[in-house]
C-alpha cells in the first residue's frame, strides 16, 4: 500500500474497565489529531473487569502504526488488535430508526423493511422504529432508502467486530 | 502476613520511604493538611519548600535528571495542581521520571465545585505519563508502588496521584512495594535479536555511518552511557548527540561530532545529511533535529532503537525499528558485533572521516570576543574552563543562552545537563537547580539563565536563601529575549515586538534583598575575576553579565530548510533576514 493512501481500520482495544480509562482513549484520538469513524464500549467479562473497545478509524499506514502503538502505551490497555489487518473479520451494528409516514410510504417503508430483515420494534399510526443489524454498510443502505419514506431519527451503536475462526484477542 | 492498618497520610509517607525517596518538593494548602502533619511528626523524608508548585516540579526534575531517581512532589488541590501543570508537561517531553502527589477535596464533595477543587486527573490526563485518583482506602499502597514503577520504568515520565482529603485521613491498610505488581505494564526491555543482527549486518556495509543519540541514552543509565562509548569507540564511526543526549558521550572525544540540529555544529548537521546509515539511540527525531523532513538524511537507511514503540517510525520512517531497553540492546550489539566479526569498512570510513574533517574546518562555533563587549559564548566557555576542576551541574532556561550553553559547554559525563529541551519552559532553570544542588550539596551548580527567563521563576530566590543552596546563577543579559529577537530579526523584517526588556530590576540589589550576594560584570577584562569571585562565595550568586545585545545564535539551520542548509556565524554580517513566508508559519 502506498505511504499516504488513506484506509480504513477496525482496532479492538482490550482495557481495564476503570474510571477515565474511555476519556485516554478519545484524549488520544482528539490531541493527536486521529480520526474516531465509530466507537463503542463494555465490560466484556466482569470477573477481571475488562472492557473492550472497538474503534473505526482511518489514516496512512505511518498514522495507523502510531494509533495502534499510541494506545497499547496507555497504561490500562492489555492488548490492542488490527482486525483490519489481522484477517477477515466479523463487524455489526445495530440501529434503530424511526420514520413517521402514512399511506403508501409507510407500507414501503415496511416492504423494504422486511427485505433488510429489519424489525419494527414500536409502532404508532404514523411512525414506525425499525431494529436492523448488520454491517455498517448495510445500515447506511437502508437508511438511504428510508429517506424519502419519512426518516426523522436515527441510533446507531457503532462498529462492534470480532475476527472470524478460531483466532482470539 | 497480617495487614498494618495506618491512616491514609501515614501510608503514603511509608510508600514514599519504601520507595527510597529522601526528598519531596512542595508548596502547602488546605486539601494536603494531613500529610504535612505528617511530614512534620517523622524524620526519614525531607521537605523542601518551594514559592511556587511549577517550581516543585522543575526542582524534582533537577532532582531527577541528575541523580537517575524518582523526583517527587506535593502540591495542594486547585491553584496548587494547575500551578503544577507546565512542570508535568515539561516532565513529560523531555522523559523525566517524577511522582506528583496532589491534594483533592474529600471525595463526598467531588464535583461540587468545592473550594480548590479542579478536575486535575482530567487536567493532568494529556500531560502525564498516568494518573490516578485514589477514591478506594483499599488502594492507596497500592496506587502508590504502581506510579513509581509506571514513572520510572519504560520511557519515563511524570504521574500523578490525586489524594482526597478523606483518603488522607481515613485508615487504610499498608502494602509493601513487593507485595505489588502491575497488571499490565511491564515494557519490553530486551531487543530483537534478528533485527540487532540485522542492523549490525547494514552497519558492518555502511560506507558513511552516523550514531544519533539522544536522551533516551542518559534515561537507561550509566551502564548504557559506558556501552555507547565502548561501542561507537570500537566501530570508529561518528557520533553526535541531541540537546537531550549531552553527557551520554564525552563531548571532549574526536568521534564527536557535536549537538546536532537547529542549532547544531555544521560538522553534525552535514554528517547526518549525507550519511549512508544512520543509527539512532534513545533519540526521537524531533523536528528541531531533523529540520524539513523532505530532506532529511535523503539517502540514509535508519535503524532506530527505543524503549517505547509510539516513538519508532512516528516522525520518520526507518528501516529496522528495535524495541528494547539502550543499556540491554547496546550491551547485544557488542556481543553480536564482536561474536560475528563484523568489521567496519575502514577504507570508507576514512574518506568519511576526511569528509567530516573539511566541514569541521568551517569552525563553526567560532566567535572573536572583543575588547569592549562581552560575547555571550566567550561567558560560557569560561565559566566552563573555571569550573573544570570541580563536579559541575549545568541547568539553563530557555533561549539564546541556552544554545549557547549547549554548544559551548563541553560536556563530558552523563547526569550534568538539565534543560528544559522539548517544552522550551522558560523559569526551568533557577527551580531545576535546586533540585539538582538538593541532590548534590557538595557540587558546583551553575544555573545559566537569560535576562527574560529568571523572571519567570525569580520568586525561587527565597527557597536558595531558605535552603542555603549555592547555586551560582549566571544571567546572559542582552536585555532582550534574544531568541525571539533573533527571529523577529530573521523572519519579520526586524520589527522587535515586545520582546525588548523595558525595565529589568537591578539583579544585584534583588539579590541583596533575597539575603545573598549580586555580582555585576559589564567588561571582558573583569569577567574571569567575577566568575572566580562567584565560584569563591560560599552561598548563593546572581552574576549579571552585560553581553553584546546584538549577537545572534548560529550555526542555525531556518524553520522548513534542510540540515545542508545552515546559516553560519562567519557568513553573518549582523542584520541578515530570511526571505521565506513558508519560514514565517513554521515554530
Amino acid at each position: 500500500m502506498k505511504e499516504t493512501e488513506i484506509s480504513k481500520h477496525t482496532i479492538s482495544v482490550l482495557v481495564d474497565n476503570e474510571a477515565g480509562v474511555l476519556a485516554r482513549v478519545i484524549g488520544l484520538f482528539s490531541g493527536r489529531g486521529y480520526n474516531i469513524e465509530s466507537l463503542t464500549v463494555a465490560e466484556v467479562d466482569a470477573h477481571t473487569h475488562e472492557s473492550r473497545i472497538t474503534v473505526v478509524t482511518s489514516g496512512t499506514p505511518m498514522v495507523i502504526e502510531q494509533i495502534k502503538a499510541q494506545l497499547a502505551r496507555l497504561v490500562p490497555v492489555h492488548k490492542v488488535n488490527d482486525l483490519t489487518l489481522s484477517g477477515p473479520c466479523v463487524e455489526r451494528e445495530l440501529a434503530l430508526i424511526k420514520v413517521i409516514a402514512s399511506g403508501e410510504k409507510r407500507v414501503e417503508s415496511l416492504r423494504i423493511a422486511d427485505i433488510f430483515k429489519a424489525r419494527a420494534v414500536d409502532a404508532t399510526n404514523n411512525s414506525f422504529v425499525y431494529e436492523i443489524i448488520g454491517s455498517p454498510e448495510k445500515i447506511d443502505a437502508f437508511i438511504k432508502l428510508m429517506e424519502p419514506l419519512g426518516l426523522s431519527e436515527i441510533s446507531r451503536t457503532g462498529v462492534a467486530a470480532i475476527s472470524r475462526g478460531t483466532l482470539t484477542m | 502476613m497480617a495487614e498494618r492498618i495506618l491512616n491514609g497520610s501515614e501510608v503514603v509517607l511509608q510508600a514514599l520511604a519504601d520507595q527510597g525517596v529522601e526528598v519531596v518538593f512542595g508548596y502547602p494548602g488546605g486539601a494536603v493538611l494531613p500529610l504535612y502533619d505528617e511530614i512534620f511528626k517523622q524524620n526519614r523524608i525531607r521537605h523542601v519548600l518551594v514559592r511556587h508548585e511549577q517550581a516543585a516540579v522543575h526542582a524534582a526534575e533537577g532532582y531527577a535528571r541528575s541523580t537517575g531517581k524518582v523526583g517527587v512532589v506535593l502540591v495542594t488541590s486547585g491553584p496548587g495542581a494547575t500551578n503544577a501543570v507546565t512542570g508535568l508537561t515539561d516532565a513529560l517531553m523531555d522523559s523525566i521520571p517524577v511522582i506528583c502527589l496532589t491534594g483533592q477535596v474529600p471525595t463526598h464533595l467531588i464535583g461540587n465545585d468545592a473550594f480548590q477543587e479542579a478536575d486535575t486527573t482530567g487536567i493532568t490526563r494529556p500531560c502525564t505519563k498516568h494518573n490516578y485518583l485514589v477514591k478506594d482506602p483499599g488502594k492507596l499502597a497500592r496506587t502508590m508502588h504502581e506510579a513509581f514503577h509506571v514513572a520510572s520504568s519504560g520511557r519515563p515520565g511524570p504521574v500523578v496521584i490525586d489524594l482526597p482529603k478523606d483518603i488522607l485521613v481515613g485508615k487504610a491498610p499498608y502494602l509493601e512495594p513487593s507485595q505489588v505488581q502491575h497488571r499490565t505494564y511491564n515494557p519490553v526491555v530486551k531487543g530483537d535479536r534478528g533485527q540487532i543482527e540485522e542492523a549490525l549486518e547494514m552497519l558492518a556495509s555502511a560506507k558513511k555511518p552516523i550514531l544519533y543519540c539522544g536522551g533516551g541514552v542518559i534515561n537507561s543509565g550509566e551502564q548504557a552511557c559506558k556501552l555507547l562509548n565502548e561501542f561507537t569507540r570500537t566501530t570508529g564511526i561518528p557520533i553526535t548527540l541531541t540537546l537531550m543526549g549531552l553527557g551520554a558521550y564525552p563531548s571532549s572525544d574526536k568521534q564527536h561530532l557535536g549537538m546536532l540540529g537547529m542549532h547544531g555544529t555544521y560538522e553534525a548537521n552535514m554528517a547526518m545529511h549525507d550519511c549512508d546509515v544512520m543509527f539512532a539511540v534513545g533519540a526521537r527525531f524531533d523536528d528541531r533535529v531533523t529540520g524539513n523532513l523532505d530532506f532529511f538524511a535523503p539517502g540514509s537507511k535508519k535503524v532506530q532503537i527505543d524503549i517505547d514503540p509510539s516513538s519508532i517510525n512516528k516522525n520518520v520512517a526507518v528501516d529496522i525499528g528495535i524495541v528494547g531497553d539502550i543499556a540491554h540492546v547496546l550491551e547485544d550489539m557488542i556481543k553480536i558485533w564482536k561474536a560475528k566479526q563484523y568489521k567496519i569498512n575502514a577504507e570508507a570510513l576514512d574518506g568519511w572521516w576526511k569528509e567530516i574533517e573539511g566541514w569541521r574546518e568551517k569552525h563553526c562555533l567560532s566567535y572573536k570576543q572583543p575588547k569592549d563587549i562581552i560575547k555571550p559564548q566567550h561567558v560560557i566557555r569560561r565559566v566552563h574552563a573555571l569550573t573544570r576542576d570541580r563536579k559541575t551541574y549545568i541547568t539553563t532556561d530557555v533561549g539564546q543562552h541556552q544554545m549557547w550553553a549547549a554548544q559551548h559547554f563541553g560536556f563530558e559525563h552523563p547526569h550534568e545537563w538539565m534543560t528544559s529541551g522539548g517544552l522550551g519552559t522558560m523559569g526551568y532553570g533557577m527551580p531545576a537547580a535546586l533540585g539538582v544542588q538538593v541532590a548534590h550539596p557538595e557540587a558546583t551548580v551553575v544555573c545559566f539563565t537569560g535576562d527574560a527567563s529568571i523572571m519567570m521563576n525569580i520568586q525561587e530566590c527565597a527557597t536558595m536563601t531558605q535552603y542555603r543552596l549555592p547555586i551560582k546563577t549566571v544571567i546572559l543579559n542582552n536585555r532582550y529575549m534574544g531568541m525571539v529577537r533573533q527571529w523577529q530579526q530573521l523572519l519579520h523584517g526586524s520589527r522587535y515586538s515586545e520582546s525588548y526588556s523595558e525595565t529589568l530590576p537591578d539583579f544585584v540589589k534583588l539579590s541583596e534583598a533575597f539575603g545573598f550576594t549580586g555580582l555585576k560584570c559589564d567588561n571582558p577584562a573583569d569577567l574571569d575575576d567575577a566568575i572566580a569571585k562567584m565560584l569563591e562565595i560560599d552561598g548563593p550568586v546572581i552574576l549579571d553579565v552585560a553581553v553584546d545585545d546584538k549577537e545572534n545564535c548560529y550555526p542555525m539551520i531556518p524553520s522548513g530548510k534542510p540540515h545542508n542548509e545552515m546559516l553560519l556565524a562567519q557568513d553573518s554580517n549582523g542584520d541578515e533576514a530570511i526571505d521565506s513566508d513558508e519560514g514565517m508559519v513554521l515554530v
